[in-house]
């Protein structure tokens, strides 16, 4: 062996570039698509921007004054949706991974599927017209009981068109991306770990509070920010079941709530003309933006691990 | 892990206790106590209701029953068990309830879409739009076609793009593009559906310099943003299963890099890329927000995508609830049939996606 033999170049082939090509062409279009929802989204913003806010919707005192509470009903009814959907999520995923039998396990995801694929505009329907009017009597029941809590305080809405309603709503519809993270992440537990701790005697609950909850933990937080953006961003729900008003307020059981980002983009987009266009879109722009800065970190933490994502 | 921590017998064969197995409730204590917290909290429900001469409310007795059955059994464990198990018990029965509450939305729904939906849903429904229609009859044609074209226009569009991206994360990608597409389609997913919709429309409204644009193409560019990522993730997923023997086989053959792909690749994993995309489908055609906004509403057939509003049926649910007529009581009986007929296709077009995979997926086990 004194000679290596000469390095020969595999011929290059017109298809092959061809085909190359526009597989990166697909790629890079999907990284343009993005670069241009923020690059539209922005030009269109500008004039609501800089424009003199007594012309803007309501005559604000700023752009920021508008958004402000809108701002603030968007995170309030997700944060509250999470807060709902987080502990049922974490038990249905540890029932499906650890609880149930074998054999109807993968019935059980399935059945929670189910929940993913119902529209969001049924959600809503059902939201304003089943679950509203049966929340009613227990709204009025916190009302009279606990109306000390700031959360409670009177009077109550006699619709149950309320934040609240809209959270739990909007829980029901996190609950299946929530749980399918947390699953797949419960599963992927060392075997030996969890039979290391059974084979010390622990029972299922400690086995699971010593070996699969550690380990999922990244998961677990990376599925609550999924959970969180999907909640911050849904709007049929708000735009039908919520009674909206112009306000920051924490009563969860009242009949004038914060409107959020999403259903005030809704309701008012259809009527809009002029710079009230704008603005909208100015604050579809903040939403887009809190959205993707959530997203970003929750797939962050969960790259960092095996690759899983809501979209399979 | 399905592993047992229930106690299989109490005492060996030759009945001496088994000091192992003593000190543990028997198997069937959960349930006794279960449907025993059940029958007092139906039992006090149904005295209070008499003694009120109000409705007996069965869901709030059993709700009320579980919480008692959880209370018992950690109580009951305890002093038996101890504390250690009557904790693993209390778990148990909590995680168990935390499926039946997910699952009370699920069933209250279906049962109350279908119920309600049932009235209007016959042949009227499937064969008049609403033009000039002010109260009963009128239909949905206008909407089916609409949500047929715009989704299938998306589809279209979204199909090649995310197929031929996948394939490039798959086959070619290497560094910091296909680092970055990859981190970006996972964003994508996250994207919500009405900027989506913001976006069709100041994209359109800029070039066609039209600030009142609505047409149907629109609301398909919409859907597109939302169906990538989806289409992406899961074809990239089928892909990456392929075998990489069934690759290097057909390079050894001396054939080109790209009909390898073409002719061996896909097929191989065109069942599960199928699958993807007909679950893809099921996700954005329930889509409102960004059809609302961009797409527009309106009572006629227009089955032109390039021009004028376009209904399509989510949209239609969302005006029969929020613009009734004076008869509401019509208006909402069309919305239900229409949210029926939505969770029908979706529902459909699941089945369709696992009907795929199932039959078609090829037996790659000896």
């Amino acid at each position: 062996m004194t000679t290596a033999p000469a390095v020969r170049k595999a011929k290059v082939r017109p298809a092959d570039r061809i085909f190359a090509a526009s597989t990166i062409i697909a790629g890079s279009l999907i990284l343009a698509a993005l670069a241009a929802v923020a690059l539209f989204l922005l030009a269109e913003s500008i004039p609501a921007l800089i424009a003199d806010p007594a012309e803007l919707p309501g005559s604000p005192e700023s752009f920021w004054a508008y958004a402000g509470p809108l701002i603030f009903g968007t995170i309030w009814a997700a944060a509250l949706a999470l807060i709902f959907a987080l502990p049922i999520s974490l038990g249905i995923a540890l029932f499906i991974s650890h609880y149930a039998p074998r054999r109807i396990a993968q019935v059980l995801g399935y059945v929670i599927d189910l929940l993913a694929a119902v529209p969001s505009v049924v959600f809503g329907l059902w939201g304003i017209k089943v679950l509203a009017p049966a929340l009613v009597p227990l709204y009025t029941w916190l009302v009279d009981n606990l109306g000390f809590l700031p959360f409670f305080t009177p009077p109550v809405s006699g619709t149950g068109r309320t934040i609240l309603t809209v959270a739990i709503v909007l829980a029901v519809m996190i609950l299946p991306i929530i749980t399918a993270i947390s699953r797949e992440v419960f599963l992927q537990t060392p075997v030996l770990h969890e039979e290391a701790a059974l084979a010390l005697g622990a029972t299922r609950w400690e086995m699971i509070q010593m070996a699969v909850l550690p380990f999922g933990r990244p998961g677990v937080i990376s599925a609550a920010m999924l959970g969180l953006g999907r909640a911050l961003g849904e709007t049929m729900v708000v735009a039908m079941v919520l009674s909206p008003a112009i306000v920051i307020t924490f009563v969860l059981t009242g009949s004038t709530n914060s409107n959020t980002i999403a259903g005030n983009i809704a309701l008012s987009f259809p009527e809009a003309f002029g710079i009230s266009v704008n603005t909208l879109i100015a604050t579809g722009l903040v939403l887009f933006v809190i959205t993707l800065v959530i997203n970003s970190i929750a797939r962050y933490i969960v790259s960092r691990r095996k690759a899983f994502s809501g979209a399979n | 892990m399905s592993t047992s921590t229930g106690s299989p017998r109490e005492t060996t064969s030759n009945g001496i206790v088994n000091s192992l197995t003593t000190g543990r409730l028997p198997r069937w204590a959960p349930w006794v106590i279960l449907g025993a917290s059940w029958l007092v909290s139906l039992g006090i429900f149904t005295l209070m209701a008499a003694a009120t001469a109000s409705e007996l409310n069965i869901v709030l007795a059993l709700v009320v029953g579980t919480v008692l059955f959880n209370i018992a059994i950690y109580v009951i464990a305890r002093l038996i068990e101890g504390p250690r198990q009557a904790t693993n018990r209390l778990v148990t029965s909590l995680v168990a309830s935390a499926f039946v509450i997910a699952l009370l939305p699920l069933i209250s729904l279906i049962f109350t879409v279908i119920t309600t939906g049932l009235a209007r849903f016959d042949l009227a429904f499937f064969s008049n739009s609403m033009r000039n229609v002010v109260g009963e009859g009128g239909g949905a044609i206008h909407a089916i076609t609409g949500t047929l074209l715009i989704t299938g226009m998306a589809t279209l569009i979204s199909v090649p793009v995310g197929i031929l991206a996948a394939i490039y994360l798959v086959e070619y990608g290497r560094g910091r593009l296909s680092q970055a597409i990859t981190f970006f389609v996972d964003v994508m997913t996250g994207i919500p559906s009405i900027v989506a919709g913001l976006f069709a429309y100041a994209f359109f409204s800029l070039i066609f310099s039209d600030p009142g644009i609505r047409f149907g193409f629109g609301g398909s560019i919409a859907l597109c943003l939302l169906m990538i990522p989806v289409v992406v993730r899961s074809s990239e997923e089928m892909l990456r299963i392929v075998p990489n023997e069934l690759r290097e086989a057909a390079y050894a053959l001396g054939v080109p890099k790209w009909l390898t792909i073409l002719k061996v690749v896909i097929p191989t994993s065109i069942a599960g890329i199928a699958t993807g995309v007909t679950l893809s489908i099921a996700r954005v055609i329930g889509e409102t927000a960004p059809l609302l906004i961009i797409a527009g509403f309106t009572t006629s057939v227009n089955t032109d995508l390039f021009s004028d509003r376009m209904m399509t049926l989510p949209v239609y649910v969302y005006t029969q609830y929020a613009n009734p007529g004076v008869d509401v009581d019509v208006y909402l009986e069309r919305a239900w049939t229409g949210a029926l007929t939505l969770i029908l296709i979706v529902m459909a077009l699941n089945l369709i996606a696992r009907l795929i995979a199932r039959i078609f997926s090829p037996k790659l086990g000896r």
